[in-house]
Order: C-alpha cells, then sequence, then structure tokens
C-alpha cells in the first residue's frame, strides 16, 4: 500500500503543480493517472500546441509545459501510479481515504485532490450493436501485445498514426491476413507510414477498404465476422478472428460520477474558499470543478491548487500552525524540503 | 454589431433558431454553448475532440475543411459527406439562413 499526505487523481498541469504547492508546506504527494503518461490533455491531446496564457509565457507549447512541471516538481519527488484509472475512493473509519486504482494498487492519505480535468481517457467505441459483448473476445481498442494476433486474421478501423502503424507492422509477416478499413480514400497520417500502406496493398500483403466503415459484428461467444459498408458498393461480410477500431481516445467522467460527490454538468461542485467538495477532505480542482464564475484555464487551476493546499496543511497536520512563506525568501526550493 | 440568423435541430429534432453576432470571431460550437445547446467543446476549439460534429443541412459555401479538421472526422463517428465540426465554422454575414443539425453523440 503507498501511504501518502495528498493522493492527486489526475496528472495534468494542475495536477502537477499541486505538488509543487503542497511541497513548500513540506506536505507529500502521490499522483494517479489513467494515462501511461504525466501531463493530461496536455500530453495526450495537443502537446505541440502553442499555449499563450501562462503568466510569464509569452508562448509556450502544451508538451513543454509539462516538462517544466516535471522539472519544477521534481525537488519534491512525487510518486505516480500511471496507466491506472482510480475505481474507488472510501473514507476509512480514522478519516483517511483508501484510493483503489484499476491494477489493483492502494493508496492511502488524509487527502484527496481530484484534478481529474474533463475525467479519464478512454478508447472511442464505435457506434456497432453488441460491440461491448465481444470486447476482449476479438474486439480490442489498443494493441498491447501484437504477438496476439500471429497467424491470425485481423481487421484494423481508423485513418490515424495508430491505425496506420499497426496496419504496417501486423501486415509484415505478423498476421495472417489484414485489411485495414477507413472512411476515405486517402489518409493523414505521417507521410511515410501512408506510403508503405499502400506499398503492401499493392503487393497484395494489405487489404486496403477505403471508403468504408464497419457497420455490424457477428460470432458465437468470440468475434467471427464483420460487415463493412462502402460507401457506394454496399454492405460485405468479412471473416475475422480480430477486430482492432483505433479512433483515438477520449475523455469520460468515468467512476467519479459513483463516489458520492455533488456532480452538476459534468462537474465536481465546490466550495471557492479551499476548493473542498461536499465530501470533507476531498477536493476538486482544476477543469472538473465547478462554481459561479468558473473558467477552465490552467492559470485558475493553479490558483485553485495553491489555496487548496493551505486546507490540505490543516487536515494532515491539525495541531500545528501554518504559516505562509514566499520562495523568494527561502533560498529557493532547498529551503524548504 | 450585425447578428444573422442560424438554425440549429439538435439529437431530439428540436429546432433552435439562434441570433449570432458577426463581429465576436465566434465559432457555430461556441455559440451553441452561449445558447446551452448540449455542446460539449471539451478541447475548446482546437479541432481535437469531435464533440462539435455537425452536419451542414443548408447550401452554404462555407470555408474549406482543414487538415486536422479532417483528421479530426477520421476519428469520429456517424460522418457524412456534409459533416464538418462547429468550432472550424466561423460566424460571419455569409452565414444568414444557415442550417445545421448536431451529430450523434458516441462514448
Amino acid at each position: 500500500m503507498i501511504e501518502t499526505d495528498i493522493i492527486i487523481i489526475g496528472a495534468g498541469p494542475c495536477g502537477l503543480f499541486t505538488v509543487f504547492e503542497a511541497g513548500l508546506l513540506k506536505l507529500k504527494c502521490h499522483l494517479i493517472d489513467a494515462l501511461p503518461i504525466p501531463g493530461g490533455q496536455c500530453a495526450e491531446i495537443y502537446p505541440k500546441k502553442p499555449i499563450y496564457d501562462i503568466p510569464g509565457y509569452p508562448s509556450v507549447l502544451a508538451g513543454e509545459l509539462v516538462d517544466n512541471l516535471m522539472s519544477q516538481i521534481e525537488p519534491f519527488n512525487p510518486g505516480f501510479t500511471l496507466g491506472e484509472r482510480v475505481e474507488r475512493v472510501e473514507k476509512q473509519d480514522d478519516g483517511s481515504f483508501l484510493v483503489t486504482s484499476s491494477g489493483g494498487t492502494i493508496h492511502k492519505a488524509p487527502v484527496v485532490a481530484i484534478a481529474g480535468g474533463l475525467g479519464c481517457f478512454e478508447p472511442r467505441k464505435p457506434p456497432v450493436q453488441h460491440i461491448t459483448e465481444f470486447e476482449g473476445k476479438g474486439i480490442d481498442y489498443i494493441v498491447k501485445d501484437p504477438e496476439k494476433y500471429r497467424g491470425k486474421d485481423v481487421v484494423i478501423s481508423g485513418g490515424g498514426d495508430s491505425a496506420l502503424d499497426w496496419s504496417i507492422f501486423l501486415a509484415s509477416g505478423v498476421a495472417k491476413s489484414v485489411s485495414l478499413v477507413h472512411r476515405r480514400s486517402s489518409f493523414k497520417g505521417h507521410p511515410d507510414s501512408v506510403d508503405k500502406v499502400f506499398d503492401l496493398s499493392k503487393n497484395g500483403r494489405l487489404n486496403l477498404i477505403t471508403d468504408a466503415e464497419v457497420k455490424s459484428i457477428d460470432g458465437n461467444g468470440s468475434l467471427s465476422s464483420i460487415g463493412i459498408k462502402h460507401k457506394t458498393q454496399g454492405e460485405v461480410t468479412v471473416n475475422t478472428d480480430y477486430w482492432l477500431p483505433l479512433f483515438g481516445l477520449s475523455p469520460s467522467l468515468g467512476p467519479i460520477a459513483d463516489w458520492g460527490l455533488n456532480i452538476s454538468k459534468n462537474s465536481i461542485e465546490v466550495d471557492t474558499y479551499d476548493y473542498s467538495t461536499n465530501i470533507p477532505g476531498i477536493f476538486a480542482i482544476g477543469d472538473i470543478n465547478t462554481y459561479p464564475g468558473k473558467l477552465k484555464l490552467i492559470l485558475c487551476g493553479f490558483h485553485e491548487a495553491t489555496l487548496m493546499v493551505q486546507s490540505a496543511f490543516k487536515i494532515v497536520y491539525p495541531d500545528k500552525k501554518l504559516s505562509f512563506k514566499y520562495t523568494t525568501v527561502m533560498g529557493g526550493i532547498d529551503g524548504f524540503k | 454589431m450585425s447578428l444573422v440568423n442560424i438554425t440549429v435541430i439538435d439529437r431530439e429534432d428540436q429546432k433552435h433558431e439562434l441570433e449570432a453576432p458577426t463581429d465576436m470571431n465566434l465559432n457555430i460550437m461556441e455559440l451553441c454553448k452561449a445558447y446551452e445547446l448540449p455542446v460539449k467543446g471539451t478541447c475548446g476549439g482546437m479541432a481535437l475532440c469531435a464533440s462539435c460534429h455537425c452536419y451542414i443541412e443548408s447550401d452554404h459555401k462555407l470555408n474549406e475543411v482543414s487538415d486536422g479538421e479532417e483528421d479530426m472526422l477520421d476519428q469520429a463517428f456517424f460522418v457524412e459527406d456534409n459533416s464538418r465540426l462547429g468550432c472550424q465554422i466561423y460566424i460571419d454575414n455569409a452565414l444568414e439562413g444557415l442550417i445545421i443539425r448536431l451529430a450523434q453523440e458516441s462514448d
């Protein structure tokens, strides 16, 4: 079991900066995120986009901001549980919380800060009937172990880099057959990958089906065939062992909705005094919270994190007096460690 | 300030007649949000989430679909020939009488 002072759910910019502000108060933090890397939306959706409203930075790439935050919090040595989604938050008799993530990791702390942004990133699931019944039984949204597909018939859907890259990989002597289904006849992936896909198709090693999409699935217990609808040529049934719909990730609130928090319009209601929720000891900061006048901006999340840790301190150390100190008068971060 | 009239048909087939100012650099996603229509606009208008996916139901000639928008539509579902991302359509006088339909949401 991992024990700490503040469990931060969500390792986006706001969750990361919480470690810094908590560190100034000598509070230890542990971050949990469903994504395998820190940075949240900034890392997953728009790492190469410049952001213009971070104070002191006329322009900074989202990915760069994450790197900078990681260096800024490094002196405080936070813990990370990455690639695991938080499933349960349970209050114990002693007032502390047990937080369990999808890999079975258990975390314990007197304070939980939810900095979950838009929720956790999950694969986009095509709107095909009965799709959930075949998940893990022929339908995979993420390729974890490509060896699984050796000698098998595989259909891949999507037009982005992951669909192209896995098509190329699996068609190069791994799978028995690979079909790539895409809604248009052109691809916007990396030009090199696009060329390779067209080459493999020309050589008969990849069955390229464009202007088409998968509309139905069938099988008895596990997937055995899919129905592909072509824009002009109607629907055909293709026998396959696997279908990999690779349409990227999108955020959803997920289990957060079931923890007994007051939620309005997919956001957690908080008191703007310290961004506390209706459950004492649980705070919500950044894009995931709501209050009158809320703006979903990274800089607002930083402010919320800063105020939140002051109340967190009083929960972690009820008998200690908190005195606020500026980083400039303490000889830098070392003065706080 | 000038206003254009835009019709938005929601997912329950309900028509909403919206007045849209042309001088605020607004896009269709922001307009829908301003009228509290069920458009999430998750990514804030960067063509990175498809939560403002809509169909153009009138004959208006709109700005071209950018590569980024086309990329995102590749990851969306229920995509048709008249699909667009609302966040990539900026409101100007040429949009007078535009009719759009909100696409079904996917998980």
